[in-house]
């Protein structure tokens, strides 16, 4: 009660979540209009960290840990999807020599 | 199991491992490395069987030994088989002829194929079949013994085409493994129909039930009986299905001595005794396993007479042979064919062995017609093969003397149809002699006709197995018929009628003799001393030459009546109508309904990550929308400006 009651005094709860659906929608408007790769690869990592920041709100509000412990996990694959895209981007860069995703169109038919 | 340790399932895995090793390192490892491993599997289930003989011979184990608690195999409602294996009398005779014989195959092919280039390929195909053989003669259950019965098969095709790049070798290979496939449907079938009729696939539970029933006769089990002798007739080699037999020569020459003389086509014959209590209670399948043996080994010693292909004088031979054994299959005198087959095993893989030293030694040579005055060159080959074809023409005190007598003489005393039998096997002994002889003189006697380099003698690998098969073919013979029969009846039961007395069977016995001489002066006398003398009588009957040279046209009768009718049903019926008509517009029509699909759909398909990614928040976004529309306002409301309750 007295955590609650701490928090009640500091930020409100929503205000919380405000801030991570703001995040969200900041990464899925970057993802959707950036023209560089690894901008938009910025924005997804926003997105996920827009997320996290929603289950740890819901974690404290609901007294459980595992919205916590899973944002362990998201943060993990966070990082190996990084190494991954990362790599993704040098390859394409050595490849094409552009990161303007537009350019990158070799799937079209 | 209670008592001394027997180790009957290493009997075929040891062979398999040696298969699993050769076939997979076997490229890789040196060749003297393959042989030892090849050699050392069937020496090790040899000495595993030889153990088991020895317990048996001092007492310490009691036949037969059925194995409980085997690992179940399969086990689906009524259905049970497991992996037990059984050992009898008649599965010790059929381990020790096919580990022993295998075994000195083994060493020879060692000498016959050493310059070959997929060594280590035959000696796994060659383990494989020693595993498959062993599973068939040891199994318990039908089922099992039909899974060494296929794979046997599959070990014959592989060692058969074995020179696949040679059109003939993979042509007969196809065609040994399609004419068996024939055969394994009724044996199939009959599978199916003791199922049905007696619920399960053991062996001794047949038995017992069939005990449990002594009216039960004919019908039902006639048609068991029957499939099961279509089986054995395909494996066999006998009339209608012997065709494939002749062309599996196109196989290394150790693999015709093996599978194609000593073991595998014999598996007939083992499963015929084996599945005895069956046949014994219908007479009528009973006489027809008797006509088809006669039949058989008349018809195919007739042809043997006039071919001039060494290893196909010998083929026709085996399935003359077969024809035998079958014949004392027919009239219930099972010890006395097994008799046979274990002799037949001796001296046949013998004849084969030599002939396979002779080709040896003439580089590839098989034309009789090109050999000739070989007995002083390799002089090792000419007297184990002399000594061979002695004994399968049945003189005195060889191998097959006793065991064609042990058949001839039960098939004589069998009845009034017996009589036929015995005549017609009478006749065929004549020939055999004869068509043995004249394979002998052309051979070895006479000027040399062949234009290659200088014959030479094998080397030991190759003389070993041909002496130790000689002595056994002189000996094989000695356990007689009585005591050899007193051991088998166990397991494949006694005749009763052999109460003909002695005189006959002396007189038979003499007139056996007689009559395997007579062949042997018309050889004499038509190879020797007057060899321009069977060109004369050819030309002086050119029908009947033409008719035996051909081999009857069977080939060609059945070429037009089936193979050129399935062909003609496969491609045009089948290929046209049914697969490219059918099939094939089905197919088609699912394609193009695909196509058509897709040609639609790839307008989407931008190939703009943008767009993709907005098609994905749009996506979620309605999902989100459908899913949390309800409760999304309301929890917003309720906890933006107040938290907690």
């Amino acid at each position: 009660m007295n955590s609650l009651h701490m928090v009640q005094h500091e930020v409100p709860l929503g205000w919380y979540l405000l801030l991570s659906a703001v995040l969200f929608c900041l990464g899925i408007v970057g993802f959707l209009i950036k023209r560089n790769l690894i901008t938009v690869f910025m924005s997804i990592e926003l997105m996920l960290n827009a997320v996290n920041l929603s289950f740890v709100t819901f974690a404290h509000q609901w007294h459980q840990v595992r919205g916590q412990i899973f944002v362990f996990f998201v943060m993990m694959v966070a990082a190996a999807e990084a190494a991954v895209g990362l790599a993704i981007i040098i390859a394409v860069f050595r490849a094409r020599a552009t990161l303007a995703v537009d350019r990158i169109d070799l799937m079209k038919l | 199991m209670n008592g001394p340790l027997l180790f009957l399932p290493l009997i075929p895995l040891v062979p398999f491992v040696g298969f699993l090793l050769n076939g997979l390192l076997g490229r890789r490892l040196p060749k003297a490395v393959v042989s030892t491993i090849a050699l050392v599997a069937p020496l090790i289930s040899f000495l595993i069987v030889l153990h088991a003989v020895f317990l048996v011979s001092t007492g310490s184990v009691a036949l037969p030994v059925i194995e409980h608690g085997a690992p179940t195999w399969i086990s689906v409602g009524t259905l049970h088989a497991d992996f037990g294996s059984v050992l009898d009398p008649l599965s010790l005779v059929m381990l020790l002829v096919v580990t022993g014989v295998g075994f000195l195959i083994h060493v020879y092919s060692v000498g016959y194929m050493h310059e070959e280039e997929g060594y280590w390929r035959y000696f796994a195909y060659l383990n494989l079949f020693l595993f498959f053989m062993t599973v068939l003669v040891q199994a318990g259950n039908a089922l099992l013994m039909f899974v060494g019965w296929e794979g046997v098969g599959l070990a014959s095709y592989l060692l058969i085409g074995f020179w696949f790049q040679k059109t003939s070798a993979a042509d007969a290979g196809k065609k040994a493994f399609i004419v068996n496939r024939i055969g394994d449907f009724g044996f199939l079938i009959g599978l199916f129909l003791l199922l049905a009729n007696f619920g399960t696939l053991t062996l001794n539970e047949i038995v017992a039930k069939l005990a449990a029933n002594p009216t039960m006769t004919g019908g039902v089990l006639t048609a068991i009986a029957l499939c099961l002798l279509v089986g054995a007739i395909g494996k066999s080699a006998q009339l209608p299905l012997y065709v494939w037999l002749p062309d599996a020569m196109e196989g290394p020459t150790p693999v015709s001595a093996l599978i194609h003389a000593a073991t595998m086509v014999t598996a007939g014959v083992y499963m015929i005794a084996r599945t005895h209590f069956i046949f014994d209670r219908s007479p009528f399948a009973l006489s027809v396993v008797a006509i088809v043996g006669a039949a058989t080994a008349l018809f195919a010693a007739t042809i043997g007479l006039v071919q001039t292909d060494i290893k196909r004088v010998l083929a026709y031979s085996t399935v003359s042979q077969l024809g035998y054994m079958f014949l004392g299959c027919g009239v219930a005198a099972y010890s006395a064919a097994i008799f046979h087959l274990m002799t037949h095993a001796f001296f046949k893989a013998l004849l084969f062995l030599a002939a396979g030293s002779v080709i040896h030694a003439l580089g590839g040579e098989q034309d009789m017609r090109k050999m000739g005055g070989l007995r002083t060159k390799i002089p090792v080959t000419y007297w184990t093969m002399t000594i061979a074809v002695f004994a399968i023409s049945g003189f005195p005190p060889l191998a097959a003397f006793f065991s064609k007598d042990a058949i001839l003489y039960a098939a004589f005393t069998s009845g009034s149809l017996g009589k036929i039998l015995w005549f017609v096997g009478l006749v065929t002994a004549a020939l055999t002699a004869f068509y043995m002889f004249r394979l002998w003189y052309l051979t070895f006697w006479g000027e040399s006709r062949e234009d290659a380099a200088h014959p030479h003698e094998s080397p030991w690998s190759m003389r070993g197995p041909l002496v130790i098969l000689a002595v056994l073919s002189v000996c094989g013979g000695w356990i007689g018929a009585g005591r050899f029969g007193a051991f088998l009846a166990p397991a494949v039961g006694s005749r009763t009628a052999e109460a003909a007395g002695s005189q006959v069977e002396i007189f038979l016995t003499v007139l056996a003799v007689v009559v395997a001489l007579l062949g042997w002066l018309i050889a004499d006398r038509m190879y020797r001393q007057r060899p321009e003398s069977p060109a004369q009588l050819a030309a002086a009957m050119p029908t009947g030459y033409k008719l035996l040279a051909n081999k009857y046209y069977v080939d060609e009768i059945y070429g037009f009546t089936i193979v050129k009718p399935l062909l003609v049903i496969s491609r045009y019926l089948l290929g046209w109508v049914v697969d490219v008509g059918i099939l094939g517009g089905l197919a088609w029509l699912l394609a193009g309904i695909a196509s058509l699909g897709g040609a639609i759909l790839q307008r989407w398909q931008s190939g703009n990550l943008r767009s993709y990614a907005a098609w994905l928040a749009l996506g979620a976004a309605v999902l989100l929308y459908f899913v949390l529309a309800p409760h999304v306002f309301e929890a917003a409301g309720l906890h933006l400006g107040m938290a907690g309750h």
